[in-house]
């Protein structure tokens, strides 16, 4: 019994009940990491990594936090672990982290990672508090690759940083192709971002109001 | 007269083409919540502008004077003079803005209790919107000297204002028309943002 409330509690943010078309939460990093793929790919990694630990830590803590002061201590927990993943990231993968620039310190203000350990880490057990921050961190990377894939697809033909479209299909070979710039500019973001929560509500078959 | 129209130049460029919301995404989630209403945007739209007002140059006090490599050499202390603590900055910046936010409401409480009532409720939720730390990042990454920070704190704000102002109204209008049911709310609210993000962008290249 335990055993599938868990398994519910990590499958449904990732379908249904996504953090961010459902929820509407965390949507900022979602559209700025997302010209490439690789850098939402690391985004979504350390968005999963904060909001696992500090769900757990949140929970391992909930009886100790006097709920006047829970926002600033959940801050705290939570800079913490993003400034962690901020110098490992600055340490190892410096390219990326240059690119990412301001949004590995915005995960501190990310909605998701406060929006669960409010509603649900201060509630709840380490255990089903971290498979929730997984869950939610799965959903919200699960967007990200999504738009990521659309945008790097149609604004720069490749996928990776490797080309997919043929060179020979491109104008200035004599084809007919030719990318899509609009998709790297920041309309292009909000644009496949709608279209995808439109497609998410149409299968699950929600309305809002 | 060249400062001035540097710094005049600088908020025209922050307010229309580097839009904070529109060219940065920042303060997303509170942008799309609260923009239902018109008299309730605006309200917030103003409370982002006064507090990032206050926030930007105080971090940038705060990163010049302690955190920066070789910042605490004013105190004359010997081995504090080479230290470096800017990878406390994320912390310390949103310790900054949560305590300010705190006083700033208990300021307008007894100060203007008008204000207070139309900007208290926001004020908390002005602590986590990302457009007020990004501004106190975006300062840091981009090197600016006090009076850019303010200057750029201030006109940042006032672009979160204009693009918040502008969707409320348009959702406003909304209420009117038939939107397929999976697209109403926040579907519809995204794809009107990349349109107006898309006006926007007709005013780059503007330059004083």
């Amino acid at each position: 019994m335990a055993a599938r409330k868990n398994i519910k509690t990590l499958t449904e943010p990732v379908g249904i009940s996504n953090p961010i078309t459902r929820q509407v939460l965390g949507i900022c990093s979602a559209l700025a990491v997302t010209v490439k793929l690789d850098t939402a790919l690391v985004m979504s990694g350390a968005l999963i990594f904060v909001l696992v630990g500090s769900n757990g830590l949140v929970s391992a803590f909930r009886n100790l936090i006097p709920s006047r002061v829970r926002i600033i201590v959940m801050l705290t927990i939570i800079a913490t672990l993003v400034i962690f993943i901020d110098q490992v990231l600055k340490a190892f993968l410096f390219d990326i982290s240059k690119q990412l620039s301001v949004f590995v310190g915005l995960i501190i203000t990310n909605c998701i990672v406060l929006g669960r350990a409010e509603a649900f880490a201060l509630k709840n057990g380490v255990l089903p508090s971290m498979l929730d921050g997984l869950g939610n961190g799965l959903g919200y990377g699960m967007i990200l690759v999504l738009v990521a894939t659309f945008r790097e697809l149609l604004g720069s033909g490749s996928l990776l940083g490797i080309p997919v479209v043929p060179e020979m299909l491109y104008t200035e070979n004599g084809g007919w192709y030719m990318n899509n710039g609009l998709m790297l500019l920041a309309p292009g973001a909000f644009f496949v971002l709608g279209f995808l929560i439109w497609a998410q509500r149409a299968m699950t078959n929600y309305t809002e109001e | 007269m060249d400062t001035t129209l540097h710094l005049l130049s600088l908020a025209v460029e922050t307010i229309f083409i580097r839009n904070i919301l529109l060219a940065y995404f920042l303060g997303m989630c509170s942008f799309l919540a609260i923009s239902r209403k018109v008299e309730t945007s605006m309200g917030l739209g103003f409370a982002v502008m006064f507090v990032n007002g206050i926030t930007v140059p105080l971090n940038w006090l705060i990163e010049e004077y302690l955190l920066k490599p070789g910042a605490l050499q004013w105190s004359g202390i010997a081995g504090l003079g080479n230290v470096d603590l800017t990878f406390l900055n994320f912390i310390v910046f949103i310790a900054t803005i949560a305590a300010m936010v705190q006083l700033v409401e208990m300021v307008l409480d007894k100060v203007s209790p008008t204000l207070y009532q139309s900007l208290g409720i926001f004020l908390p939720l002005i602590a986590v919107n990302c457009a007020i730390l990004g501004s106190s990042l975006f300062m840091v990454e981009r090197e600016f000297d006090f009076m850019e920070s303010a200057v750029f704190g201030v006109s940042a704000g006032a672009g979160f204002f204009l693009a918040i102002v502008t969707l409320a109204t348009i959702r406003y209008k909304l209420k009117y028309s038939n939107v397929p049911s999976g697209l109403r709310g926040l579907g519809i609210a995204m794809l009107i943002t990349g349109l107006i993000s898309m006006a926007y962008m007709s005013f780059s290249g503007i330059n004083l």
